[in-house]
């Protein structure tokens, strides 16, 4: 994997610019149709059998859904839901494949003070790098889809890479291939979002009015977009309504874009500013006290 | 103050996602990606022995195929080139390398005495030696030649055998000749569970 | 499968029926939503619970467990009734038009012959009037009284929405759905398919169960066809090998029958079993049993079976009664058995009534577990606390565990359910000291061999001449000798056979099994190809692998197209005559070089040639399905009969009348069954299948839940007239208590999986509850409805 194909990256804030990106690099997405999926696990298994995770062996939670939650050894979990549809009272056992989203604009990253813990690929794959993670835990807090998870032992944050591995020598996700029913489809951004289109104005023929495509613009869109029954209702999947980076983030946005379109200099001055103030941010589980007396001052100043 | 309103009062400022919006771009970064875990692995076709869908895999092995490295296989996906499976697997089939090298896979000839409380690992000469003795002792004492009319029977019917439904053709045929040729009859197979 | 699992794609409706393909094959459910995209398919899903499968069908449908045949009897009347028939069809290749005996009868819940103090029937009666030549009388009008037409319709018309309902407890509006979805397809232009699987094996009706579903597709004209057929997803890789191979206590490979004592000689057997044809012309393929049986015996006993020992034929064992597993553990329960092997198989959990089956192995002199996995069959006799209760001391078993190699340390071939042979390699040694199967039955058979020549002792000659050697290493037959030897072999020029069709019954060729004939011949291993390309896009990959017979990939193919050769439905072709000649994207199913008129009966291997309403004699229980309770019925009577209740042809060994429960004390129906993430006891020990399903459980709907105060994750207790376990509950809205017979019935779901000498919770196995009695025909247990009784447990 060349630096080239890194364009965001956690914790920095350089002036010199990398080597060039490949920005004609397409992005990629992961798409998950909830209509075709059959809730067999085939993705759950085959992440943790090509990532060699074996979550400990839990016990029965009242549900088919095991682990009962994701976590630093379980990266891609099925969760399972019964929904009685309110018109015409059918029974809807609802099956969500329950991974990372690849948010174009990601709050884990965006959290995270590490230098280069997290990166944004160019393919639009958001990846930990775990030699890297302190685990300060910021990203497991950001994260809106509740996704990243510490590890008990080492500290550090997991989630699933999209297979990042496989990707890099041409190949499919493990979870993308394994798939049974075609419910998980892999490939550009666009060629998803063509699939997607195609695919609902099928479900919306076959009388699911409501169907549509779960692509949260409050992240910027998903590298994980997902077709469901009802588009209005994704809490009942499991999946939040309205996901965004975070509150403080969108303000910061909204005040530096329009700054940023003005000229480079307000930009390098922001970018000084952050290198100044923050640097690489450091956080002790242990020491909560120091940070309640710092931080408001960096606030402040911003 | 908890972690997460710490987070959301300081995570402004280090908001990169807004730096690199405007063409700032990190120096040196190495996400390490992990390498690719198959190149130039050992790969065997095989089918999955679960169900009757008969899927392909592919099995990766260490080792390159040289006769000084002892192969083990670390890690089976679907074949992408079978028909039915196009590369897919089931949950059950995706996690065949843990059926594979599984903790409880029997590894000698053991055997457990009359009325004792634990195996004893035996040779496999003198686990067929044994097994020998006991079917010939039983087999000379209940063979049944002919029957009440005087028709020849040839049968044994104070042994029998459940035979396997997930070994290959070849075994099955040779576990058939051999159930046979002893006038074993009570050969029944899982098919019917 | 009469079809393949590409061959779903073609469908226009997919019948998830007495099976669940979404959990129990899923990925050969993967061709069910390419099927729904690509092909409009709609998705029925009939079934007690509302599964995996239920979760993307079109339309779900509830029954009570035991009830298919009302469902598919009443399907079959509301067909009939509402003339969605596919006439052409039935008129050519059904023996619809064929007159039966003037005996046959059919009253209160009994044909004709019934002999109540044996359960059995005098078949006599239930056959064709025949002819002075000995053909069957047809009618092709349709107007005789008896032809099999007629007798049918009488036969389904009790089976009203009404009465199906009352039985099943499907509510109406949702059966009349289905009725409808599966009625469309009596058109030439579309398929239905019916995929099936143990949810209608495991009933005492089992064999009933499966007709009464072919009789549907008939009526419908939908076998033989591109999407249709009768669709039988088998269980294990290789069960359906392992049937091929007849590893059953009355067959021989090949669908060969091994003698029974009415066999008295070979002359005698072959007569028996060689059929002769019920309609003048027919192809009638059963004719050639003597050349595969006895090129069969050649590769049995090799240069030892000769014209004059009668190739070997006396030294087969003869069977007076069926030995299947169920009476031959009752025969180990009462003492009568000393000797058990027991191969890849985890018999204490999979086999029905645990306590029995524990009882009675605990009576052997010895037992050999062939198996790569520490089973809880090979650990019987060792205690552990409630979940196997027993004092090792008072066993005195000789137990040997001897291990073996798995699918990934051999090579072999294993028959997938679309009976494609397929040919897989070895990739690594095995642990420890595992041989295959193989070499184990051959270091045994050796030593039998030693010990015979020195000691002498009864009948020693089968166990001497039996054919080891033509194999390079007696102690281990490798599989591609094997392979060679089951294709079958000239042995005047020492050739591999190209096809069936060569062999002879004089004893010039050897064949292990006629029906994979041409799966290794001079061109090399068939079963090892890896063409994938699909010429005509039908899903036909004639270059993959081999599939028997003859690699024709659709059964009975000759059916999707008319008497004159002309497909259905010119966008199914499937074979065609045209320009005087057939052609095909697959291998027919017929004497290619016959015209159309003169193959115009596709069901070869059937003495008429054609598919059967009225099944003859072949099956135990009656020329028509009809509706039975199972054994353990939760209302206690027959809706239809109240003095016929259950299957009246079950076989009912002594003491196992007492062994089932009623109704009074045992209120709920119990049904038993695979979830996805696990393989029967096998993944228990795979990590990654342990951690996806860590535990068993059994599913309650709400208001039983409710009535008793369960909630999900609560421990109760499950009780049978044979034995009770401990478990967490799953309450869930995908079990719905059904009207059946002015009471409410509920179901409860229990996976199979438990055991606990595995990588999973310890927990009980569901054969503790289940009852042995079985189909009349198959002998294979009612594990699918059984009556149970539920309770809280308060503390654990």
């Amino acid at each position: 994997m060349s630096t080239q194909d890194i364009i965001l990256s956690s914790g920095t804030s350089r002036l010199s610019p990398a080597a060039q990106v490949r920005k004609k690099l397409s992005k990629v997405a992961k798409l998950f149709d909830a209509t075709k999926c059959n809730g067999c696990k085939a993705c759950q298994v085959s992440c943790s059998e090509w990532n060699d995770l074996r979550a400990p062996i839990g016990e029965f939670t009242g549900s088919y859904q095991n682990p009962a939650d994701l976590s630093s050894e379980c990266w891609t979990l099925m969760k399972f839901n019964e929904v009685t549809d309110e018109k015409d009272k059918l029974l809807r056992w609802q099956f969500t494949h329950t991974a990372c989203m690849h948010c174009d604009d990601p709050a884990c990253l965006t959290a995270c003070s590490t230098k280069d813990a997290i990166v944004q690929h160019a393919n639009g794959i958001v990846d930990f790098d775990s030699d890297k993670c302190i685990g300060c835990g910021y990203c497991v807090t950001a994260c809106p889809f509740d996704v990243p998870k510490l590890d008990s032992v080492d500290q550090k944050a997991y989630k699933c890479t999209m297979c990042s591995d496989r990707l890099q020598v041409g190949q499919e996700p493990s979870c993308v291939k394994s798939c049974t029913t075609g419910a998980l489809k892999f490939g550009t951004r666009e060629d998803m979002l063509f699939i997607a289109d195609m695919r609902i104005k099928q479900l919306h023929e076959k009388g699911f009015a409501k169907a549509g495509l779960y692509n949260p613009k409050g992240v910027g869109g998903t590298g994980m977009m997902m077709i469901l029954h009802d588009i209005d209702d994704p809490q009942s999947y499991g999946l939040p309504a309205d996901p965004k980076t975070s509150l403080s983030i969108k303000l910061w946005q909204d005040v530096v874009k329009p700054l940023g379109a003005a000229g480079i200099i307000a930009t390098v001055a922001v970018a000084c500013l952050h290198r100044i103030t923050v640097g690489r941010n450091i956080v002790e589980e242990d020491e909560p006290a120091a940070f309640d007396h710092s931080h408001p001052s960096k606030s402040d100043k911003e | 103050m908890n972690r997460r309103q710490f987070f959301k009062l300081c995570a402004s400022s280090t908001a990169t996602s807004a730096i690199s919006a405007l063409g700032l771009l990190p120096g040196k970064a190495f996400a390490a990606v992990r390498e690719f875990k198959l190149l130039r692995a050992k790969e065997t076709r095989n089918n999955c022995c679960y169900c009757s869908v008969g899927c392909g895999l592919l099995m990766y092995s260490h080792g390159s195929n040289g006769k000084n490295a002892e192969k083990s296989i670390f890690h089976i996906e679907g074949d992408a080139d079978h028909p039915v499976n196009r590369g897919s697997l089931c949950p059950k089939g995706a996690g065949l390398v843990d059926y594979v090298n599984s903790p409880n896979r029997n590894h000698f000839p053991e055997v457990r005495e009359p009325g004792t409380n634990e195996w004893k690992r035996i040779s496999w000469n003198e686990a067929f030696g044994r097994i020998a003795r006991l079917m010939k002792d039983d087999r000379d004492a209940n063979f049944i030649e002919k029957n009440s009319d005087g028709t020849t029977v040839n049968r044994w019917l104070s042994t029998g055998m459940m035979t396997s439904s997930a070994q290959p053709n070849e075994g099955a045929y040779i576990t058939h000749k051999f159930a046979r040729s002893l006038g074993l009859v009570a050969i029944d197979t899982i098919a019917r569970n | 499968m009469t079809n393949h699992w590409i061959d779903i794609k073609n469908s226009n409706v997919v019948v998830i029926m007495g099976g669940n393909a979404a959990e129990a094959h899923p990925v050969g459910f993967g061709w069910v939503t390419e099927a729904m995209e690509h092909n409009n398919a709609k998705l029925v899903v009939v079934d007690p619970r509302y599964n995996r499968s239920a979760a993307l069908s079109d339309c779900y449908a509830p029954l009570r467990s035991g009830t298919d045949i009302a469902f598919l009897l009443g399907l079959s009347r509301y067909l009939i009734e509402t003339k969605q028939v596919n006439y052409d069809y039935v008129k050519a290749y059904t023996n619809a038009s064929y007159i039966v005996r003037e005996d046959f009868e059919f009253n209160e819940g009994l044909f004709s012959g019934f002999d109540e103090k044996s359960r059995t029937y005098d078949k006599e009666t239930w056959y064709y009037e025949l002819d002075e030549d000995g053909y069957a009388k047809v009618d092709e009008s349709f107007e005789h009284p008896r032809c099999v037409w007629n007798l049918l319709k009488h036969h389904v018309e009790r089976y009203d929405f009404d009465t199906v309902s009352n039985i099943t407890g499907t509510p109406v509006e949702d059966y009349e759905k289905v009725c409808a979805i599966i009625g469309s397809t009596y058109t030439h232009d579309k398929a239905a398919t019916f995929m099936y699987a143990l949810g209608w094996t495991h009933h005492t009706k089992g064999t009933q169960n499966i007709r009464s579903m072919a009789m549907v597709q008939l009526l419908l004209g939908n076998i033989g066809v591109l999407g249709g057929g009768v669709n039988a997803l088998r269980g294990h890789s290789n069960v359906q090998g392992a049937t091929d191979m007849g590893l059953l206590c009355q067959a021989l490979p090949g669908y060969l029958k091994l003698p029974s004592d009415k066999d008295t000689d070979l002359e005698t057997y072959l007569d028996h079993h060689t059929p002769k044809p019920l309609r003048p012309g027919q192809t009638n393929y059963w004719s050639n049993y003597p050349k595969f049986f006895i090129s069969q015996m050649k590769s049995f006993w090799g240069e030892n079976a000769t014209k004059e020992n009668s190739f070997g034929y006396d030294w087969l064992p003869k069977w007076d009664q069926q030995y299947d597993f169920t009476k031959h553990i009752d025969m180990m329960y009462h003492g009568e058995v000393n000797g058990y092997f027991i191969q890849g198989v985890n018999a204490i959990n999979s086999m029905p009534n645990r306590n029995k089956t524990l009882a009675a192995f605990s009576k052997l002199k010895f037992m050999v577990v062939m198996d790569p996995l520490a089973t809880e069959t090979s650990v019987f006799w060792k205690k552990d606390d409630k979940f196997n209760d027993v004092d090792p001391s008072q066993i005195q078993t000789q137990v040997f565990r001897l291990p073996t190699t798995l699918f990934a340390e051999e090579e072999g071939c294993i028959v997938n359910s679309g009976r494609w042979m397929q040919w897989h390699w070895k990739g690594a040694n095995a642990p420890g000291e595992s041989k295959p199967d193989a070499a184990i039955l051959s270091g045994i058979l050796m030593k039998l061999r030693a010990l015979y020549k020195e000691e002498g002792g009864v009948l020693p000659e089968p166990i001497n001449a039996i054919n080891w050697a033509g194999y390079h290493d007696s102690h281990f037959p490798h599989g591609s000798e094997v392979a060679k030897e089951l294709n079958g072999i000239d042995l005047k020029t020492g050739k591999q056979l190209d096809s069936f069709s060569q062999l002879k019954d004089d004893g010039s060729t050897a064949c292990g099994c006629w029906i994979y004939s041409g799966s290794w011949t001079e061109e090399g291993n068939l079963m090892a190809r890896r063409d994938n390309s699909d010429p005509s896009g039908k899903g036909i990959t004639p270059g993959w692998s081999f599939a028997w017979p003859s690699n024709r990939r659709v059964l009975y193919n000759r059916a999707s197209c008319d008497v004159n050769g002309k497909p259905w439905d010119p966008k199914r072709t499937i074979v065609e005559w045209k320009h005087d000649k057939w052609h095909g994207i697959d291998v027919g199913d017929f004497n290619m070089k016959l015209t159309p008129q003169e193959s115009a009966h596709p069901f070869i291997m059937q003495q008429e040639g054609v598919g059967r309403f009225f099944a003859l004699k072949h099956l135990a229980e009656g020329p028509f399905p009809e509706h039975y309770e199972p054994m353990e019925s939760p209302i206690g009577t027959n809706p239809l009969h109240p003095k016929v209740i259950s299957n009246p042809a079950v076989r009912m060994l002594d003491g196992v009348a007492e062994t089932l429960g009623s109704h009074k004390e045992y209120p709920y129906v119990c049904t038993t069954y695979c979830v996805t993430e696990h393989f029967n006891f096998w993944t228990a020990h795979c990590r990654l299948a342990a951690i996806s399903m860590p535990e068993t459980f059994v599913e309650i709907d709400e208001v039983l839940a409710a009535a008793k105060g369960i909630n999900s994750g609560d421990w109760v207790t499950v009780s049978s007239k044979r034995g009770e376990l401990q478990t967490k509950a799953l309450v869930t809205k995908r079990l719905q208590p059904l009207k059946v017979h002015g009471q409410l019935v509920h179901t409860v779901g229990l996976p199979r999986h438990g055991g606990y000498n595995a990588l999973t919770r310890k927990s009980s196995s569901c054969n503790v509850l289940t009852t042995e009695v079985g189909d009349a025909n198959t002998q294979v247990p009612e594990f699918k409805a059984f009556l149970v009784n539920v309770t809280k447990v308060e503390a654990i």
